[in-house]
């Protein structure tokens, strides 16, 4: 079959349409939004009537994945790592009810943060939820495993974690599509009706029979097709090495033959035998791991006496970041390249809002509204507009997580800093923004709300906003007053009335909502490319 | 054959329709692949990069090692020497001439230049000029990628019959065009080397 080049997440989006899913959820999340955004530019998809609308956020998808899991379908949830914490509660849940159809949960993380406000690693999650995990080290495996992932969780009824990281999700490569295509399944009832009622008797029971077959899983990944145990002569040292650190490790030797043996780690829990056979035949290991060092931990103990372990919590690798052939070498004792050093002239070149942003004229507004008052009363959020704390604007002094705009302003008008501003963005006011507007709304708080709306998710890449025609009525039904939510055009001709307008909510002793609305400008080029292709 | 390439410019200006024109001129001619490219924040307006591993052998790592780079292809010149060390000792320096200046302290442009003459194997090459002459501005890129087709060890026609795959969407008109953006650099390096 011919090869297809495509980005990690296509191949897993690819490999989930030949697994025979009936719907994939997602909220878009650098770097896993190709995932879904692949699905939905499926020709295949469509046809057969396969889901892959967005969901209002990552909890919304997991629970309606576990709804069509219910019904017996197979059916992806995809997140970036992060989003995982938002999806948390019925993620860990979903193992002790299991699953009906096959359900995969990918996770994208971001060591390093690219484009992320911290560097978690998702296998911590699978962990705490006791759920198998597999991590592809290339394009190809990626591909594989999400076939080897839905029957796996079919035959266990558990859920499975995919962990990627930003480096695979965002690589292209060749793929061949190997496996037979499967039809969906059929709508099937669990065969236990009370499979999925949690309440602590029955939850009880469920958790027993995870953890029987956990140990099941732990023999499962010591024949995993994806643990791979490649001897070598030199036991001076072993080399545990997992996902994508794999590539690193390969890239030191040319002819690909490394001297000591090599534990390639793509399914956890980790290969209890496998990992044991290599503590007996190696002086020490080495583990070599994208993310924290979870496996390192794990292997060293607290104490860490007994088996010397080696890896990021010695310095033999850094202890933080993404890692890179570089680094692997240095670890590996062997030389390292550099060609020449950067011209010092040379300076950063920081990501801005665009030119013609509607952010710009809303933030320039704001802060002239704020001018005659202390500095640092406006709590922001995720998305485009989190760059309004750069230069030139400087006009926002928080952004920590999805929704987090909102209710930090009420806390912070609790303590006494009124008044305190939120800036959120229309998609991150549907996904997390709501319940937090009603604790101000119930409380009375004296908080001012943007909600600047440009139509679209713009910093992913322009995906459909679930709050798009809906934000007065949410905010009205949430009940802020009808005569404090105000309406603004972002634009320069515009800015006297738009500071005043400001003014007067600022004024306000109770929750007023500013709505700045204007389509994001490269929203708008799109579709006006878009709709003249199509003529 | 192997060619490990840094591609580098700012956001939007075209260094990932570059990686997919090598990419299907190197999978027409059965050749492994790895490109490696960055998304999310740094499209608005930051700088990009892009690592794309071609070779006729199976390649290991996304990301090419420091100082191992065959060749550094840039669509601005400021951008062409953030990546140098990735640069091999024996590696080109391929970049375009014309600034991308929407920072308030981007440096001399003279300064710049000056920087990249120090580069031993270089080709800088005033792209947007030559793809205006060629028909559009636009092109600036496709100039780029011709000025570095002498190097990249694949037969010419190959990334020609790239070119005509990847806009053969945008009408015979567009893929004209681009086929003469791309020989205006590639005569623009060969008399230049």
């Amino acid at each position: 079959m011919q090869k297809l080049l495509l980005l990690g997440d296509e191949a897993i989006a690819q490999g989930a349409l030949d697994a025979g899913i009936s719907g994939i959820y997602a909220y878009p999340g650098t770097p896993s939004t190709e995932i879904t955004e692949f699905v939905q530019s499926s020709k295949f998809a469509h046809d057969n009537h396969i889901h892959s609308s967005w969901s209002t956020n990552e909890k919304t998808a997991m629970e309606s994945a576990l709804g069509m899991s219910y019904a017996g379908k197979r059916t992806m949830v995809c997140m970036k790592h992060v989003g995982l914490n938002v999806a948390a509660d019925p993620f860990i849940n979903s193992a002790i009810t299991g699953a009906n159809g096959g359900i995969m949960v990918v996770s994208a993380d971001d060591p390093s943060m690219h484009s992320s406000q911290n560097e978690q690693d998702s296998r911590f999650y699978g962990k705490i939820a006791l759920v198998p995990i597999l991590e592809p080290g290339h394009q190809q495996e990626a591909y594989d495993m999400v076939h080897y992932g839905f029957d796996f969780s079919e035959k266990y009824k558990v859920p499975v974690l995919m962990r990627i990281t930003t480096r695979l999700a965002h690589s292209r490569s060749g793929v061949t599509r190997t496996a037979a295509i499967r039809k969906q399944n059929e709508l099937k009832m669990p065969s236990d009706l009370r499979q999925f009622v949690l309440l602590p008797n029955l939850a009880k029971k469920r958790y027993k029979n995870l953890l029987k077959d956990h140990t099941a899983f732990i023999s499962e990944s010591d024949v995993s097709p994806f643990n791979k145990y490649i001897d070598g002569a030199d036991k001076s040292k072993g080399i545990i090495v997992c996902g994508i650190a794999y590539n690193y490790l390969m890239e030191n030797y040319a002819d690909r033959h490394v001297p000591h043996p090599v534990l390639k780690i793509g399914q956890y829990p980790l290969p209890r035998t496998l990992i044991e056979k290599m503590a007996d035949e190696c002086t020490e290991i080495l583990v070599i791991e994208d993310g924290y060092p979870i496996v390192e931990e794990l292997l060293k103990g607290y104490l860490g006496r007994g088996l010397k372990v080696r890896g990021r919590l010695d310095g033999t690798l850094p202890r933080d970041g993404e890692l890179n052939p570089n680094l692997v070498a240095v670890a590996l004792g062997k030389p390292d390249t550099y060609g020449l050093p950067v011209p010092e002239l040379v300076v950063g070149r920081p990501p801005s809002l665009c030119s013609g942003c509607p952010h710009i004229d809303s933030y320039y507004a704001l802060s002239e509204t704020l001018s005659n008052l202390s500095y640092g009363r406006v709590f922001s959020d995720i998305g485009c507009y989190t760059l309004g704390a750069l230069k030139p604007y400087e006009a926002i002094n928080s952004c920590v997580d999805m929704g987090a705009s909102i209710t930090m302003a009420k806390g912070a008008a609790d303590a006494g800093l009124v008044p305190a501003v939120a800036v959120i963005g229309d998609s991150t006011f549907t996904h997390s923004g709501m319940t937090g507007l009603l604790d101000a709304v119930n409380d009375k708080s004296p908080i001012t709300v943007m909600i600047l709306d440009n139509g679209t998710t713009a910093m992913t890449g322009g995906q459909d906003s679930q709050a798009f025609g809906k934000i007065e009525d949410i905010c009205k039904g949430l009940g802020v007053e009808e005569s404090h939510i105000r309406i603004l055009k972002p634009l320069k001709k515009y800015h006297d009335e738009n500071v005043a307008i400001m003014k007067e909510e600022l004024a306000y002793q109770g929750v007023s909502v500013i709505i700045p609305r204007r389509e994001c400008i490269v929203a708008i080029d799109k579709r006006i490319r878009d709709k003249f292709r199509n003529k | 054959m192997k060619k490990d390439i840094i591609l580098a410019g700012v956001g939007g200006q075209g260094i990932i329709s570059i990686a997919a024109i090598i990419g299907y001129a190197a999978l027409g001619q059965d050749m492994y692949l790895k490109q490696s490219e960055v998304h999310g924040m740094s499209q608005r307006g930051g700088d990009v990069m892009s690592n794309l591993r071609i070779s006729h052998q199976e390649i290991a790592s996304d990301l090419i090692p420091f100082g191992q780079a065959d060749m550094i292809l840039s669509i601005e010149p400021l951008e062409s020497l953030r990546y140098l060390p990735y640069l091999s000792g024996e590696g080109w320096v391929i970049t375009n001439t014309k600034p991308f200046n929407n920072i308030p302290n981007y440096p001399d442009l003279e300064k710049i230049m000056a920087e990249i003459e120090k580069v031993p194997h270089h080709i800088a090459i005033d792209a947007d000029a030559i793809a205006k002459e060629a028909g559009s501005s636009k092109a600036a890129n496709i100039v780029i990628l011709g000025a570095a087709s002498p190097f990249l060890g694949m037969a010419y026609e190959k990334i020609e019959d790239a070119i005509r795959f990847t806009f053969r969407k945008k009408g015979d008109k567009v893929i004209e065009l681009n086929l003469n953006a791309l020989k205006a650099g590639r005569d623009f390096a060969n008399n230049h080397m």
